[in-house]
């Protein structure tokens, strides 16, 4: 990442970037495009997304089962391939928002006692 | 799932789309058409990455993700090649041994007889349960009504022995069989070389043509390609060759003699020299016959069953009720393996154990290994790897250790092959059949995909289930393991001593089996004495033997005696038959002799059957035998004088139990033979010896006199200091001096002969106890390393305890506590098991019963005294703990 503007930004942890492409899709079917521009919005510019990687995860999520695709227009007219959240998703997001959650508090636990 | 329907077309179109979107957007925000399409390049990244990344990921995933594993799991071995060398060979050496018995048990117990349809062939077995007798022999018209009986396709008896074999430089003894001549046809194989016999011959003696095994053209007639129709002299009867077995056959024999048969007679058995063919002469053994197709054993038994009802009924005086005549279809292979079933079994049950306390022992090994990389596996769990991806990478680990330790294992097994089957004994049936073949292989690698799963499980089982925040903290913490794993390594250790403890009681029984059979009181002194065999012939005519009767044996007999004596270091001499060679003849060998006590005759066909003996009177003393009643044979006792009878204690007690049967008079017939004989006038008692079998101490005997009897396969006697290399030699130059045309063959000392006859018991208990003891090693290592690791946990505690002013006899006491808690455990476990094994094992024992205490407490306190040994290296090491390093080991 060659710009000033991108090395400022978080880098997505592995393994991160599929429960955002999850959490983003909870809003109604989406393309690529759109999610990655939800992400980087939602976070306030805060998070790196390489828009390159997000397409492997969404084919890996789609042969998983939690996302469905199918072609369609944008807003602008332009032909699109919008994602929508199936119901294993909809669980997965819900399994993996917990897991998260219990991940975060636990490193800031361990990082807290090894500063105390 | 794995499988993608999505082209690689349509996905480079959703990005060329993401593209153009992209760059719409930032056009709208004002960039010029050129620098937005840049920027929209820029972020998106390399579009040619992704595609490729597109096309990996369609490859199954599952395969892709076993290499990662893989190609991690080799680079983890080789990381720390000590862990992984001595993983390796526990594996190797559980594998390996594991597969080299299970070949054994393919050849001999799995495999079906090399023959064509071999589930048609059974043993034809004539027994008398009305008289106590078994396998009594078939005879003449049985088999003729058998064979037409419509039941089966052929029945064939045969009658094996050794025969001289004359033409050559050096008169030579070679094992014959005498079959019938529809032998081959029944068995389905033809010569490599040659003819087979016509299987409708129907001459009554010897057809006088011969098949010659593959061995013996190759070795007595160098491969001689001019060899069918060649006349060869056995017996001094000439008969021609007329084809060669092929080398991969051997004959369906009991016996390794019977399955190393070089030469095969046909012979119709019903005429000369063979006996009358009597419906009461029951000599034919051993009978093999094939069962008509479509026909299963059982069907053909039922039917046989209902002939010899109706063969009863219409030969009354030749088949009496009390006799209860019967015939019994046993399957081929199953006479064939005979009584190694149970050894093999317990061999192959031991060398499982073996295996599995390897694996256990790796799991412990790797279970050590995982708790050291509980920082890996958590931060990868953290980082978003899937449990299953966890456990699947553990498990390849484990795979991979087994394989590796496979292919080393079965690299060892093949180069040391030829060694190990050495070590077998010649007497295991089947053993020219072993081959490390496919099954064997499959066996193997059932055998390692086992291993690798159960030493895999192990941790891998663990490495899921984890509190993620509970691994980082303890991480934090810098302990190593959580509790569970400690509490499962401990389990493992227990399994290992329990399985040790089976394995070693197994071993301690056989080998206490096998110490009283060494010592149990033979009834005869086998040192310092020599046995070497030669063969009087027996020609078809019998009108042209120069031995028919004892009168014309008896020069002979004292001239080899004479000539015997004069040879150095011998000191006594006496000639016996091969049934007087004590624990050195087979079943065959011997003489059962119909009797009939004075006062007490009954039918032939019910008189008892005692196995005799035909010696010479010098037998008893060289032997040193015991006398207990009466007096032995006298050289008065000639062949001119009265017929006189020694037996033995167990004789005397069968027949007049609490009298003395000094002076009685019994007549001894060969079974069948209706011709009467003199009455034999018991002279003398002697002490039950063990001569036909070490286990049995008492099995009723009787000798005759050679002077008052013929026989033709002698067994000199020599007692002396004997030079065991030049006797045979010296022995050979009197006899042929006497008769240039015998054999002098077979010289082994007794003590060989009694030490040989225990050979497969040595065998079972040498490898069993073998394995024993690899099993007390692993099982040591096993607690060592536990409590290696105890006591490198407890480091912290221990520094404490050192420094607020613990002794170190104390901290000792601490940590043995521990060993000894486990190992106690584990043999507790282990004797439970070790019960229902060695009642499992009755029949292999002797002399011991299967819950002997001294074996099971003694196993038990050794099993103990090395786990405490074993701890005793690391409670060493935790009370050199300097307190202050100890404290600040956090």
């Amino acid at each position: 990442m060659s710009t000033q503007d991108a090395r400022e930004r978080l880098e997505l942890l592995q393994g991160t970037l599929d429960l955002l492409i999850l959490r983003t899709l909870i809003f109604g079917s989406q393309h690529g495009q759109g999610i990655a521009r939800a992400i980087q919005q939602t976070s306030d510019e805060e998070l790196l997304v390489e828009h390159g990687a997000l397409y492997p995860a969404l084919q890996r999520l789609e042969e998983r089962g939690w996302i469905s695709a199918k072609w369609g227009i944008s807003t602008n007219n332009r032909k699109a391939r919008f994602y929508t959240l199936t119901s294993a998703g909809r669980k997965q997001l819900v399994k993996e928002t917990t897991k998260w959650n219990r991940l975060t508090a636990a490193i800031g636990r361990v990082l807290e006692s090894e500063e105390g | 799932m794995f499988g993608r329907t999505r082209k690689a077309s349509d996905f480079g179109a959703e990005i060329e789309a993401h593209l153009e979107m992209e760059t719409d957007r930032l056009k709208e925000q004002g960039m010029s058409d050129e620098d937005a399409r840049t920027e929209a390049r820029r972020a998106f990244g390399n579009v040619t990455r992704v595609q490729e990344r597109f096309y990996e990921s369609s490859r199954w995933p599952g395969w892709e993700h076993f290499w990662q594993d893989l190609r991690y799991a080799a680079r983890m071995l080789r990381q720390s090649p000590g862990f992984s060398a001595i993983a390796v060979l526990t594996i190797a050496l559980g594998i390996g041994a594991t597969t080299a018995i299970f070949s054994v048990v393919d050849a001999t117990l799995l495999h079906p007889l090399p023959y064509p349809h071999p589930e048609q062939l059974v043993s034809v077995i004539d027994d008398l349960p009305g008289v106590g007798a078994q396998d009594v022999g078939m005879s003449v018209p049985e088999w003729h009504d058998f064979q037409r009986s419509g039941i089966f396709e052929y029945v064939a008896p045969s009658g094996g022995g050794d025969v001289n074999l004359t033409g050559s430089s050096q008169p030579t003894r070679i094992l014959f069989a005498a079959v019938a001549p529809n032998y081959f046809a029944l068995l389905g194989v033809q010569p490599e070389l040659g003819r087979s016999f016509n299987p409708e011959d129907t001459t009554p003696g010897f057809t006088l043509e011969v098949l010659i095994s593959d061995r013996l053209w190759k070795g007595a007639f160098a491969s001689d390609p001019q060899i069918l129709g060649k006349n060869i002299r056995l017996d001094n009867d000439l008969y021609q060759i007329i084809g060669v077995m092929p080398a991969s056959f051997h004959d369906p024999g009991q016996t390794t003699a019977q399955r190393n048969t070089e030469l095969w007679a046909a012979a119709g058995l019903a005429g000369p020299p063979a006996p009358d063919p009597l419906r009461a002469s029951h000599f034919l053994a051993p009978v093999i016959a094939r069962v008509k197709p479509g026909l299963t054993v059982t069907e053909a038994q039922s039917r046989l069953d209902a002939l010899v009802a109706s063969l009863q009924k219409e030969f009354p005086q030749d088949y009496p009720l009390q006799s209860a005549w019967r015939v019994r279809l046993v399957p081929l292979k199953q006479t064939v393996v005979g009584d190694v079933r149970q050894s093999l079994i317990l061999l192959l049950g031991a060398v499982g154990l073996v295996l599995l306390i390897g694996c256990v022992n790796v799991a412990n090994l790797l279970l050590a290994r995982a708790s050291a990389r509980g920082r890996e596996m958590a931060v990868r769990q953290a980082l978003g790897a899937e449990r299953r991806r966890l456990v699947w990478q553990l498990l390849t680990e484990g795979l991979l250790l087994s394989l590796v330790g496979a292919i080393v294992g079965l690299a060892i097994l093949y180069c040391t092959k030829g060694f190990l089957l050495q070590i077998v004994p010649d007497s295991l049936p089947r053993l020219n059949e072993v081959t490390i073949n496919w099954p064997v292989l499959l066996f193997a690698l059932g055998a390692t995909l086992f291993a690798g799963a159960i030493f895999g499980l192990a941790p891998a089982l663990h490495a899921g289930g984890q509190d993620l925040t509970h691994m980082l903290k303890q991480e934090a913490r810098n302990s190593t393991g959580s509790g569970e794993q400690a509490r499962t390594r401990r389990v493992l250790v227990i399994t290992e001593f329990a399985l040790s403890l089976v394995l070693m009681i197994a071993a301690g029984l056989l080998l206490r089996s096998f110490a009283d059979l060494m010592h149990a009181h033979l009834g005869y002194n086998p040192q310092s004495v020599m046995t070497v065999r030669t063969w009087l012939p027996i020609p078809n005519d019998p009108a042209t033997d120069v031995y028919r009767t004892p009168a014309l044996q008896a020069p002979f007999l004292r001239e080899v005696l004479r000539r015997g004596r004069t040879l150095p270091g011998v000191e006594e001499i006496a000639v016996g038959d091969l049934a007087a060679l004590p624990l050195g003849h087979s079943r065959t060998d011997l003489n059962p002799f119909s009797l009939v006590i004075e006062g007490r005759e009954t039918d032939a066909n019910q008189a008892p059957l005692v196995d005799g003996s035909i010696v010479t009177p010098e037998y008893f003393h060289l032997l040193r035998m015991t006398l207990l009643r009466g007096r032995l044979f006298a050289q008065a006792d000639d062949e001119n004088a009265l017929p006189v009878v020694v037996i033995n204690d167990a004789f005397a007690q069968t027949y007049w139990p609490g009298d003395n049967p000094v002076g009685k008079r019994i007549k001894i017939r060969v079974p069948g033979d209706r011709s009467t004989f003199a009455w034999n006038t018991i002279v003398g008692v002697i002490a039950d010896a063990r001569t036909e079998s070490l286990a049995e101490p008492t099995v009723p005997q009787m000798f005759l006199s050679l002077y008052q009897r013929t026989a033709k396969d002698w067994a000199i006697f020599l007692r002396g200091r004997l030079d065991t290399a030049a006797i045979p030699a010296q022995l050979r130059a009197q006899v042929q001096s006497v008769n240039p045309e015998l054999p002098v063959f077979g010289a082994q000392t007794l003590h060989d002969v009694v030490s040989a006859s225990l050979s497969q018991r040595r065998f079972s208990m040498e490898i069993v106890a073998l394995f024993a003891l690899t099993a007390l090693l692993l099982a040591g290592l096993g607690i060592y390393g536990v409590i290696s690791y105890i006591v490198s946990e407890r480091t912290h505690e221990i520094g404490i305890r050192l420094a607020l002013g613990a002794k170190s006899r104390d901290i000792v006491r601490i940590v043995l506590r521990q060993g000894l808690g486990l190992a106690i455990a584990g043999a507790a476990v282990g004797l439970l098991g070790a019960l229902i094994v060695s009642h499992l094992m009755a029949g292999v024992l002797y002399g011991v019963r299967p819950t002997d205490p001294l074996t099971f407490a003694g196993v038990a306190l050794l099993l103990i005294g090395v786990a405490l040994l074993a701890c005793y290296i690391p409670a060493r090491r935790a009370i050199r703990v300097d307190p202050l390093v100890a404290l600040r080991y956090e």
